[in-house]
């Protein structure tokens, strides 16, 4: 148990200055509410829209793709834990894994599923 | 350095199927509209090559990678009987593929995925590499199924196939994981070792047999065995043909190597518990694939049907276990593969494009107007039934002698009676065809060579080792004996001591299960 | 690999599986290679998984919306895999963890070959009600 008790000092070290800098900003900082300042932000421009809206299926291509390459990333962690012990042979693997991976994105941009519609 | 231990023969025939797909794959988006038919002479060449492959390595029995492969006769024929049904498939499709207007390069890589699946379930001997062969397979099939976009039966087909699918491999994984639990080990060679020494008894730890009954329900999904056989109506119907063909030969056969593998050799102890299943299963399956056949108007409903009756047939060998049973439960589906894919190719042969012509009555008065046609599928509805000379019927003899020797002479007598009940709904199709009149025109086989060598060489095979059926039984004996020796690993011996021990086996193989 | 280690708890075989694992745990818990904090018994993980396992497995057959239904098959994979890892510490074996990954690899593959689906035939049919999609029977 003893060696929790660091992480446990931090957390409560961490929610005492989060409170502390969050009532002092309310506290001392004026408060004028204006009904631009009330808009979501996003990125500076003007809102459009609800965030609840329908997304186009199209997206769901990118999403899908991406899921996809993204999950099969997750092969090269336990590689690269012991890249040293496989030595060159390891690196070869990985090698034609990745080729595999690139033939497959090769096939999509030429079919065209990453073209904006 | 800690380098896997790597033994590349193993994997050979994946490997060449892999590359090839890839490259169909990738040639198609950068070829002209005319030469698509190339991508099916190339992927030919490719089943041709990894069939070619296994059969040189005939005789070898090592493991590979750590013990997640085996190289061994057992594997090796079932490469053949995947090759088989591969190339025969793309065969089929030659034209079929173009009549449809389905995208080439896809298909036919995805035809070559599935096989590379089907040969790594084949070959695996540890649950994980069982589950990614499974699913490696699945996956292309899946699409495959529903590779008719804008045919609504195909769409159904295909969510049907993949939730239901999706389903059968959660349970699967569920019961890898239990057996895992108890033994913990996914190697089938380590979970056999465990369960003779903690289960000598046979009786088993709950966790165990839950797992156990868990993979049962995983594989009884993929063979398609009652009651997990909803869904293969319904997909065999909306798939194209060509691909109802290799799922009901292909899928079948890699599902059903697995599941033997699995069962005799890990689970050999417990032999006791799951024989009163799979007794069960195998009954259920006859009687309700055989019942359901007989109401159904639709040839590639009845085919579908017909397939789950044959799973029960498969699984009678698979009750009857020992080497008889084993070499039974092979060679039934080299016959089974043969006659099958035969029957489906002349299905393809009727159809035409926007115009299936799958119903019972599109084959009335074929046998005037047919007679080569005709006279093919007759065969192959004979054969079907297991009628002698013909190779259903040396199949079904095999097989219910074996569970006749194994003591099982009830699954025997209800196997033979549900042939016999069978016979009503093939010899169906030869009345239909014979004696009905119908005016059904049919595109010449002249015009489609591929699909026509496909068939006459089915024909020629389901008759021939029908006839002479020592040859493959010897072969399909010698490859089931192989499940059960020891593999030695392919660093820790070397090459010359194989080859002696294999010396009296080398011989053997003088003819292919396939011609 | 500490393969061997979790097995020699496992001494005779006739005493229950809830033992057994207990003593597996109680071994474990004096390998110091294994860590020594507070451990959730295995049980725990095995019966949360088996429950999540269920209500998937309910989910497919009871929801008729086939992207719940494929959410609920995505559930049971899923809890195998929190049993997956669970055992793979009980038995201080990586194989477990390892299978997880190609669970998480598969289930991406097949999250991508089934909305596919699930898209083309909302396409051609407009809905993706499991009820409504009955074009073949017997």
């Amino acid at each position: 148990m003893t060696q929790y008790i660091p992480i446990l000092i931090a957390v409560v070290l961490c929610g005492l200055l989060a409170t502390l800098m969050t009532s002092a900003s309310r506290l001392l900082g004026p408060s004028k509410h204006t009904p631009v300042k009330d808009e979501p932000f996003e990125c500076g421009n003007p809102s459009s829209g609800s965030a609840w809206g329908r997304f186009s299926v199209k997206f769901y291509l990118a999403a899908i793709l991406f899921i996809v390459f993204d999950v099969e990333v997750v092969f090269l962690y336990p590689w690269a834990r012991i890249f040293r012990q496989l030595g060159f042979f390891g690196f070869i693997e990985m090698l034609v894994f990745i080729g595999i991976l690139t033939v497959g994105l090769v096939y999509i941009i030429k079919k065209g599923a990453l073209e904006a519609v | 350095m800690i380098l896997p231990e790597v033994n590349w023969a193993a994997v050979m025939p994946s490997v060449i199927l892999t590359v090839v797909g890839i490259t169909v794959l990738c040639w198609e988006l950068w070829m002209k509209e005319q030469d698509r038919k190339y991508l099916a002479w190339l992927s030919l060449a490719g089943v041709a090559g990894a069939a070619l492959f296994s059969y040189t390595l005939w005789g070898r029995n090592e493991s590979a990678f750590n013990g997640m492969l085996a190289l061994d006769a057992y594997a090796l024929f079932f490469n053949l009987i995947i090759c088989l049904a591969t190339g025969m498939t793309v065969l089929m499709s030659r034209h079929y593929v173009e009549n449809n207007e389905l995208p080439a390069g896809e298909y036919y890589a995805l035809l070559l995925f599935a096989a590379v699946g089907m040969m790594l379930m084949a070959a695996a001997t540890d649950l994980i590499v069982i589950f990614l062969g499974l699913e490696t397979m699945s996956m292309a099939v899946y699409v495959l199924t529903g590779i008719r976009r804008q045919n609504v039966k195909a769409n159904e087909a295909a969510l049907k196939y993949f939730l239901l699918g999706a389903f059968a491999s959660g349970f699967f994984l569920y019961g890898v994981a239990l057996v895992y639990g108890v033994t913990g080990s996914v190697k089938l060679g380590e979970v056999a070792t465990y369960i003779s020494t903690h289960f000598s008894d046979g009786a088993g730890s709950p966790m165990l047999l839950a797992g156990m009954v868990l993979l049962i329900v995983g594989f009884g999904f993929k063979v398609a065995a009652a009651p997990f056989h909803a869904w293969a109506p319904d997909v065999y119907e909306g798939a194209p043909t060509t691909i109802t063909a290799f799922m009901a030969v292909g899928v079948k056969a890699a599902a059903f190597a697995s599941f033997v593998r699995v069962f005799l050799l890990s689970f050999g102890a417990l032999h006791g518990q799951w024989e009163a299943i799979l007794w069960a299963l195998a009954v259920l399956t006859m009687i309700v694939g055989n019942l359901t056949a007989l109401v159904q108007d639709n040839i590639k409903r009845m085919l579908a049907y017909s397939s789950i009756a044959h799973a029960g047939y498969l699984l009678v060998a698979m009750v009857a276990g020992g080497e008889l049973g084993g070499a039974a439960l092979m060679y039934y589906l080299v016959a089974y593969g043969l006659m099958n894919l035969g029957a489906f190719a002349i299905v393809v042969a009727v159809g035409k494009k926007g115009e299936p012509n799958e119903e019972f009555n599109d084959y009335a008065g074929l046998g005037f107007r047919y007679p080569g046609l005709a006279m093919m599928m007759t065969i192959f509805m004979l054969s079907l039934t297991g009628i002698p000379p013909l190779v259903g019927f040396t199949g079904k003899f095999y097989v219910f002698s074996a569970a006749v020797k194994a003591g099982y002479i009830w699954l025997a007598v209800i196997g033979v009676l549900n042939s016999v009940v069978s016979a009503y709904y093939y010899i169906r199709v030869v009345v239909t065809m014979y004696m009905q009149e119908g005016e059904k025109q049919v595109e010449p086989l002249s015009t489609r060579p591929a699909l026509a060598t496909a068939i006459v060489a089915a024909t020629v095979g389901t008759i021939m080792v029908g006839v002479l059926p020592a040859k493959p039984m010897a072969l399909a004996r010698h490859s089931f004996a192989s499940l059960q020796k020891p593999a030695q690993t392919a660093s820790s011996t070397p090459k010359k001591d194989q080859a002696a021990t294999s010396t009296p086996t080398a011989t053997a193989p003088s003819k292919t299960p396939h011609h | 690999m500490a393969d061997g280690k979790g097995r020699m708890a496992y001494g005779s075989d006739d005493t229950p599986e809830s033992e057994r694992s207990e003593r597996a745990i109680s071994h474990q818990a004096n390998d110091e290679s294994l860590g020594n904090g507070i451990m959730v018994p295995i049980h725990y993980h095995l019966m949360l998984s088996a429950v999540l396992f269920t209500i998937g497995a309910l989910g497919v057959l009871l929801r008729r919306n086939t992207i719940v239904i494929f959410m609920s098959v995505e559930l049971m994979l899923n809890a195998v895999n929190l049993s997956f890892v669970a055992l793979a510490r009980q038995w201080g074996s990586m194989d477990g963890q390892l299978i997880v990954f190609f669970v998480m690899a598969v289930a991406a593959a097949e999250a991508a070959v089934g909305l596919a689906i699930i898209l083309m035939v909302f396409r051609n049919r407009e809905t993706v009600n499991a009820d409504e999609l009955n074009l073949m029977r017997w």
